[in-house]
This record gives C-alpha cells, sequence and structure tokens, in this order.
C-alpha cells in the first residue's frame, strides 16, 4: 500500500476545490425540509458542520463547513457531488455501502458503480487511524438526513 | 614552549559531550527501535508523547514477576517482604533523582492522577476545615470563593482541566498567565495577575508544544510574595534535565514514568512533606489508613496516605531502573545533547519554505523538540506522509486546545527526540519535511 494509494489525484484536488463548502453564506433552497448536524473527532480535531435540503423525496441540497486535513475535506467534497439529486433512499443506501467499505480494513472492495468519485477513498480502509477522517462528513450527512425526513 | 598541566580533580570531571556514535551504541539497548516501518528503518522523533524503554527496563518488570511478585507492605511471607523491599528502593532511587525526601515522593498512575490528587485533595482540605476536621493547617489551605487560581495559556490539558474542576468545586476564579507570540510567558503580566487573592499558580516547567522553559524561579518569587502554593508541571523536564526540587522551591511536581523509558502506569508526586501530611487523601482505602471503625478512619502520613489499593509495584521497579539509565548516561549530558538536536531541529524547519515554527526561534533556549505549521497541508496529512518514510511524529493539538487556539492554528506536527536520536534522525526528518508542501502539492 502506497501513499498515492492513500493521496489519489481526485482526493487532493476536492481537498483544495471543496464543492459544498461554504454553508454559512448559503441559503437552502425555498420549500426544502432541512437537516443540519455538526461532527467533531476530539482526536485530530477535524470539524464538520452539515446542512442537507430535502423535497419530494430528493436530496436537492448539501452544503458544509469544516477544517480538518484532506481526506476529510475530500471527502465532503466528495459527497456533496455525488449526495445532490440522489433520492433519499439512495443517499441512505450509498452511504451503508461506503461506511462498509471503509471499515473493511481493505477487505471489502469500493464499486464505482454505487460510490463514483468515493471509491477514490478506498485506500483509507487500510490506514485505520484515518478511517475516521473519511467517514466524519458521511456521519454528518446521514444525521441531517434523518433530520430531514424526520 | 610552556606545559599547563591540568589538576587530575578537574581532569575527572570533564565528562565528553554525546555524540552520534554514542547514540547509537544507546540506541542497541532499545529493542523496538531496531525495525523497519513501511520498509524503512524507524526514525523515532514522538518521545514527547511516550519514551521508549531500554532492555534493562522490560527485564526488570519481568525479573519482578519472576522472582518476588507479591502484594507490598503487607503479608510476613518471605515473597511480600522482597517485593516491598525493590518496591521502597525504588522510591528513594526516584526522591535521589529529584532531590526529595523518600516521605515526599508518592507514586501516581502518571502525571495527570498526580495533578488531580492534590486538585482533590485541596478541595477536600476546604471540606475538612469547614467541619474542624483534621490539623488547622488546612484553614490556611482551604480554597474558596474570590480566591484565585492562576494558570498560563501553555498548559497541557492535565495541568489546566483539573484546575478549572477546582475552580468549580470551590466558587475560585481561574486566571492565566499570557504568553508572547514568540512563546515566552509575560512575566510582566504575570506580576499583575499573581496577586493578593492568588492561592495557587500551576505551570509547566517546559511546554510540550513550544518547547519554552519557564523561568521557575521568578515564578516562584511571584507566588511567593502573596502566599500562593506551586505546582510544576515536570512532564517535559524531568526526563531530560537535571531537575532539584529543593533548589527549584516549588511546593509539588509532577511526572510521568512512560516520558522516561519507563512503563506506562507509573507516575511521580513530589509534594512538601508539611503540606502532604495535613493534606486530606484523594483515593481512599487499603494501606493507605491507622484504624478504621464503622464511622471514621484515619490515615497514615505521606507517602502512603495518597496510595490507596495494591500499587502498581513493577512499573514502580522499572522506573528505578530507567532513572538508573539515565544517571549513568548523565541526565546534563542528555540535557545538552537534547538542547543540541532541538537547535538543529528548529533552524532546519526555519530554512524550509511555508513552514512556521511555534515557539522560540533558533538560537533562544528550547528543550529537544520542535511543533510547527505547514502552509496548506493539515498536520494529519504530514504526519501520514512522514510515517511513509519510517518517521514517527505526533500530529494534533497535543492536549493543549486554548494554546493552538492561542496561536491561531488547530493543530501542529511536533518532532521531539532523546537520548537515542541522532543528528541524522533530525536530518532525515527535516529532509522528509521539506518535501511535504510539493507532494500535497500547496
Amino acid at each position: 500500500m502506497s501513499l498515492d494509494q492513500l493521496y489519489q489525484q481526485i482526493i487532493l484536488d476536492h481537498s483544495k476545490q471543496r464543492h459544498g463548502s461554504g454553508l454559512a453564506d448559503t441559503e437552502a433552497p425555498t420549500g426544502t425540509s432541512t437537516g443540519q448536524s455538526h461532527q467533531l473527532n476530539p482526536v485530530c480535531g477535524d470539524e464538520v458542520t452539515l446542512r442537507l435540503a430535502v423535497a419530494d423525496g430528493t436530496v436537492k441540497q448539501i452544503s458544509w463547513d469544516g477544517a480538518g486535513c484532506s481526506i476529510s475535506m475530500a471527502s465532503a467534497s466528495v459527497l456533496t457531488d455525488l449526495g445532490e439529486g440522489m433520492s433519499v433512499e439512495e443517499l441512505h443506501a450509498v452511504i451503508d455501502n461506503f461506511r462498509e467499505v471503509l471499515r473493511s480494513r481493505g477487505k471489502v472492495q469500493a464499486d464505482p458503480e454505487i460510490l463514483g468519485d468515493a471509491a477514490a477513498f478506498e485506500g483509507v480502509a487500510r490506514y485505520a487511524a484515518r478511517v475516521k477522517c473519511a467517514m466524519i462528513s458521511w456521519v454528518a450527512a446521514e444525521d441531517a438526513l434523518n433530520q430531514a425526513t424526520a | 614552549m610552556t606545559v599547563v598541566s591540568t589538576p587530575a580533580s578537574l581532569q575527572q570531571s570533564v565528562v565528553p559531550a554525546m555524540d552520534n556514535a554514542e547514540v547509537l551504541r544507546i540506541r542497541n539497548d532499545f529493542p523496538v527501535l531496531d525495525q523497519l516501518v513501511n520498509g524503512k528503518p524507524l526514525i523515532y522523533l514522538d518521545s514527547g508523547a511516550t519514551s521508549q524503554n531500554p532492555l534493562s527496563v522490560i527485564e526488570a518488570e519481568q525479573e519482578f514477576y519472576e522472582q518476588r511478585n507479591a502484594a507490598v507492605h503487607r503479608g510476613a511471607h518471605q515473597l511480600a517482604v522482597s517485593a516491598t523491599e525493590v518496591f521502597e528502593d525504588a522510591r528513594q532511587t526516584v526522591a535521589d533523582f529529584i532531590g526529595a525526601q523518600y516521605e515526599e515522593t508518592v507514586w501516581t498512575s502518571n502525571a495527570t492522577e498526580g495533578l488531580n490528587l492534590i486538585s482533590y485533595a485541596l478541595s477536600n482540605a476546604a471540606l475538612w476545615a469547614a467541619q474542624g476536621r483534621g490539623s488547622s493547617a488546612l484553614k490556611e489551605l482551604a480554597i474558596g470563593p474570590g480566591d484565585e487560581i492562576v494558570v498560563t495559556e501553555m498548559e497541557h490539558h492535565a495541568n489546566l482541566i483539573p484546575w478549572q474542576e477546582l475552580a468549580f468545586r470551590t466558587g475560585a476564579t481561574l486566571k492565566y498567565i499570557p504568553i508572547t507570540d514568540a512563546g515566552s510567558l509575560r512575566l510582566d503580566a504575570a506580576e499583575e495577575i499573581v496577586g493578593e487573592r492568588t492561592r495557587l499558580l500551576a505551570f509547566t516547567h517546559a511546554s510540550n508544544v513550544l518547547g519554552t522553559i519557564n523561568p521557575v524561579a521568578a515564578l516562584v518569587a511571584l507566588a511567593r510574595r502573596v502566599g500562593a502554593l506551586v505546582v510544576l508541571d515536570a512532564c517535559q523536564s524531568v526526563p531530560h534535565m537535571p531537575i532539584d526540587v529543593k533548589d527549584l522551591d516549588v511546593d509539588f511536581a509532577v511526572f510521568s514514568g512512560h516520558k522516561m523509558l519507563a512503563p506506562t502506569g507509573v507516575g511521580v508526586l513530589y509534594g512538601k512533606q508539611e503540606l502532604l501530611d495535613v493534606l486530606p487523601p484523594f483515593l481512599t482505602g487499603g494501606s493507605m489508613i491507622t484504624t478504621v471503625t464503622m464511622e471514621r478512619a484515619e490515615y497514615l502520613p505521606a507517602p502512603q496516605r495518597f496510595e490507596a489499593g495494591t500499587q502498581r509495584i513493577s512499573q514502580a521497579v522499572a522506573l528505578a531502573t530507567a532513572i538508573n539509565y539515565l544517571s549513568e548516561t548523565g541526565i546534563d549530558r542528555i540535557h545538552a545533547w537534547e538542547a543540541t538536536l532541538g537547535q538543529r531541529l528548529v533552524k532546519g524547519l526555519e530554512g524550509i519554505d511555508g513552514i512556521r515554527v511555534v515557539g522560540p526561534a533558533s538560537g533562544a533556549e528550547r528543550i529537544g523538540l520542535a511543533a510547527f505549521d505547514v502552509a496548506g497541508v493539515h498536520a494529519h496529512d504530514v504526519g501520514q506522509f512522514l510515517d511513509d518514510r519510517g518517521i514517527a511524529v505526533r500530529v494534533g493539538h497535543h492536549c493543549a486546545q486554548p494554546l493552538h487556539r492561542r496561536l491561531g492554528l488547530t493543530a501542529t506536527t511536533r518532532a521531539s527526540t532523546y537520548l537515542y536520536n541522532t543528528t541524522d534522525d533530525v536530518d532525515a526528518f527535516l529532509d522528509a519535511v521539506s518535501g511535504v508542501r510539493a507532494y500535497f502539492q500547496a
């Protein structure tokens, strides 16, 4: 397992061009119901606040603010691209799949058909100390999704 | 031609400074350091978090379990006598190492427990004094509403939260001595802050993040002026430099064994005897009492007063072995060597684009560690990059969140050295750091 498999170019790119970043300056679309979740990893200080807007069973917008390592920031950015436009059920399924891959210690391969660009985080599964970095925004999204659809 | 002869006494006192050759011999004593990490020889630069054990320390713990294992201070059998003997000898070794008396040297689990012990003993003092229990001296030690506890902005959480909680329990106010941008305590401000209402001043001897060595004498003088107690966090000093608690004239000092070549699970609290003998205990139970009735107990004097329950015996014995190892090498020589490594670290880091070292600049005194920020790269990623090259460092807030907030950072990367690190280790680290920003395209 080389460092380059952990830090794939797509992850480095998303860690700099953070799609969906800027929660404080972004209004939720009118007519949507929203949920918002703040997640903190006290070990490393990674922090994400993520808001998710849902209407007619579809995720209309994901918006977040955060501070942390490249893995955690890129993961939130990729999640934004992937999740917007999905049905609530689809996003739940994708989050479950992502969690399964990340917690497998490398035993479960990522399926790009399901995870899209998020399959690039497959390498993180082999670095136990970094799994939480990749998961933090997905945990926030799951929580926000549950709130928005409650 | 003039021949100048040196007196024999002087010749003996000149011990050569440590060098890489000696360090490599020392390193052979540490089994864990002889391994590959990610296919590269391990370079361990995280001794500020926890240090490694020489074989003699590992064997001392094993020898205890193979030859002497028994509960101390009880039992009439030979094993119990033998265990008690080495356990109490170990206490004397620690006491001698820091210039304390045997009775003033209390075993704890670690420095954190030691600081909590002081914090709880002090709030218990207020409870006892209010009910007329114990020595009349407790009235003077009791902390209450209107009183002030002073700490600094550079404290580790272990020397911060116990005082926040003591303030909460007693109604006292917590105040902070600020730091300069260069990472030193502002003594001008300290003079104002340590005032008539100050009952306790707690500070670190050497910062685990900044590397700053604080002026103990000046701070103790401020505390003495107003009759405040002084608590010294010696976690980053006792393992690395000669310390004499009587010279420093602090009331309490704490440190952890695992940061000084010993196993985890053992630490030390030093306290002046007149204080330890009157303070109420923190933990209560077996092994620390004289008489117990159904209503109440009377307690032994220090150190047993603060050592409730079965002690960490093998770890204490191993800590004494670790101290012997440090003393044989010479703690003053270790201090000088690490000062060299610390300067080399800072000077090298200062020469790399986009690196901001926190704490004193090169040339100014610091211990053998350096923490830094890399522009555009999070500390976690820096640590991962270095680990890939076999270099172990610490990343994060190093249990000092208020300090990092003060520095305008959330996380830093820290390289910390010990007697088993060479200048080549430092150079390999610096070479790796110089490649970090390019790798992450920052």
